[in-house]
């Protein structure tokens, strides 16, 4: 395609493409200066003792140094470890064994995925609000039950510190589930119907295959999701602020929020970069490996 | 019963067409797992419809009624003051206007933002399926790797961009940031959409000595209306439930809506009116709602596509 205007009498390579290159420049500007150069820079200015105003005085790992000694840093990451585990668990398993049900020729169909899928239309902050009142003790789930008669029953978890990142866990569930239920189905579907024949002649039992057959065969869609579900752990954020502001104290906080809290509204630049660069580190550690088996290690980048 | 008998009757019936020997299951141990599947899903679905449920029922509700019941009763008196509330007169730090300035405000960030985005978008992925160029795939790389990077690392250089070009703190400034992050999702779209099209139509194209543009408006454009439209399900509803970028990106003046929402609820001052609370939820969720209940199959396509963004 590209050897069209091979024949002018132009040899200027830079001239060739002209208009695809034009065309290209919002795509080349905001990759090169934006996500190349704007990640660099934040990394190169989180060894600067930058406070109010980014300053290139570098001061080595003294930031980072800082920052794991923080025990605000602490929590957030051990927030983010429990969060992250349960919810790729949670979120595979319900959404497949969702899928799994849809999947069994069903009336409805469309109704059920409608009404599963919702939520995912609706922002982080409605959810987060819809959760804070469902769980609000006074008035939620908790009162109800005991209303029921069972009073000593408590559940007000975004009220308790020790179990506060699970209420935050509920409402991200509620929101999310539906997708890797569609990206499972979508993956059901993909599958080749002689397969389900041949294990129903050969009087393998349903779950068997499942576990046996089916889930091998949907590699590449669990590889899928577990990258979208994982970059979207890193980035939590708009939850924790509607649902609980990262409380009770700091009991509910994550490390998108301590980087912006730091950045906006403390004022020290140089720990917010330091606490960016860390969680570029964190998405780096769930992409390279899934590059890697996504293209085989055969590109020198992806 | 009857109705999942005859369900299961016209199941077997269509699969003995193609299988030829079906499986050696009895017909009543396949009824009594359609009872179990269709329970599971009717549990499930009405946990999914119970925060839905319990909003619209306290967004019907006066204060003293929400103090006294249940929040999965239903109003004994329904009111749509709380909605007025929520519409026109809370407060949000400074102004107390309601999230009418907010709707407005993500209603001027979302419309350019979408249209900017997608033109750009199609047109830099038209370039990349048809035009390449050496370079081009490396700087698309560059582009999709960082669409898994997370936001937080990117924001402040942008602050100083934007601040640069005198934009920072405006309307303006958070339409470019959306361009940008839409950027990656949207090109990668467009470009399997054109690089899936018949390359017959293409050459031909040119043969007759339709050049760039041409081709894109007179050949790809009236070819991709589907494509244009999941595009497009994509950015309204990722756009209009940005949080971050409002809140970084603009003045309270200009805060989009989910900051409102998330001022007038979360404020610390005064008594918690959860009745305006909620509807003010409603109100915020109503759009991307509205988007998903009408576009429904063209919905789950474009999150499907575009599920890496956000």
């Amino acid at each position: 395609m590209t050897a069209l205007t091979r024949g002018s009498a132009r040899p200027n390579q830079w001239l060739r493409n002209l208009n695809a290159k034009i065309a290209s420049i919002p795509m080349i500007l905001t990759a090169v200066v934006i996500f190349l150069g704007g990640t660099m820079w934040t990394v190169v200015y989180s060894f600067t003792s930058s406070k109010l105003l980014p300053r290139l005085s570098f001061v080595g790992l003294d930031q980072y140094e800082r920052l794991w000694a923080a025990p605000r840093w602490i929590i957030s990451i051990q927030n983010l470890a429990v969060y992250g585990f349960f919810s790729l668990i949670f979120s595979l398993v319900i959404g497949f064994v969702l899928a799994a049900l849809m999947d069994q020729k069903i009336r409805f169909e469309n109704t059920f995925r409608t009404i599963m899928l919702y939520p995912f239309a609706l922002s982080f902050i409605v959810t987060g609000l819809v959760w804070q009142w469902l769980l609000n003790p006074q008035y939620g789930i908790q009162s109800i039950v005991r209303s029921l008669g069972w009073t000593s029953f408590s559940f007000d978890p975004l009220y308790d510190a020790d179990i506060v990142i699970y209420g935050i866990l509920i409402a991200a569930l509620w929101q999310g589930t539906g997708l890797v239920m569609c990206l499972m189905l979508a993956g059901l579907r993909g599958i080749d119907e002689d397969i389900w024949k041949a294990a129903r002649v050969d009087g393998i039992p349903m779950w068997k295959t499942y576990v046996l057959i089916i889930i091998p065969m949907m590699r590449g869609v669990f590889i899928t999701t577990l990258v979208i579900i994982a970059s979207g752990i890193v980035k939590v954020y708009d939850l924790v602020v509607a649902q609980t502001s990262g409380g009770p104290g700091i009991a509910s906080e994550v490390p998108a929020k301590y980087v912006y809290d730091y950045m906006f509204l403390a004022q020290n630049l140089g720990q917010g970069f330091a606490a960016s660069t860390m969680m570029l580190v964190t998405v780096a550690i769930i992409i390279v490996p899934w590059a890697y088996l996504e293209f085989g290690g055969g590109r020198k980048r992806g | 019963m009857v109705t999942s008998n005859g369900t299961l009757t016209a199941d077997a019936g269509a699969g003995r067409i193609t299988t030829g020997p079906s499986g050696r299951k009895p017909r009543r141990r396949l009824s009594r797992r359609n009872i179990i599947v269709y329970g599971t899903l009717i549990v499930v679905a009405l946990y999914y419809l119970l925060p839905l449920y319990v909003m619209i029922m306290t967004s019907l509700k006066g204060m003293p009624e929400i103090r006294v019941g249940n929040i999965f009763a239903p109003p004994l008196e329904i009111t749509f003051e709380p909605w007025v509330k929520a519409w026109a007169e809370a407060c949000t730090g400074l102004n107390c206007d309601g999230l009418s300035r907010g709707f407005w405000n993500s209603v001027r960030i979302t419309v350019p933002s979408t249209i900017i985005s997608i033109a750009v978008a199609s047109v830099n992925g038209y370039a990349l399926a048809n035009w390449r160029f050496k370079g081009a795939d490396l700087f698309f790389t560059i582009l999709i790797v960082g669409a898994f990077i997370p936001y937080q690392v990117m924001i402040y250089p942008i602050v100083i961009v934007l601040r640069e070009m005198g934009v920072y703190g405006t309307l303006t400034g958070l339409v470019i940031v959306h361009t940008i992050f839409g950027m990656p999702i949207l090109t990668l779209l467009f470009r399997n959409y054109f690089a899936g099209l018949p390359e017959e139509l293409f050459k031909a194209a040119r043969v007759d000595g339709a050049g760039f543009w041409t081709i894109y408006f007179k050949i790809m454009l009236p070819m991709s209306l589907p494509i244009f439209v999941v595009a497009m399900i994509l950015q309204v509803t990722g756009i209009w439930n940005d949080f971050l970028f409002g809140v970084v990106f603009t003045r309270p003046e200009y805060y989009p809506m989910t900051v409102q929402l998330n001022n007038i609820v979360n404020s610390v001052q005064g008594v918690k009116e959860y009745n305006v609370n909620m509807a003010a939820t409603i109100l915020t969720g109503a759009v991307p709602l509205v988007v998903y209940f009408v576009s429904g199959r063209l919905f789950v396509r474009g999150i499907a596509a575009g599920a890496v963004k956000g």
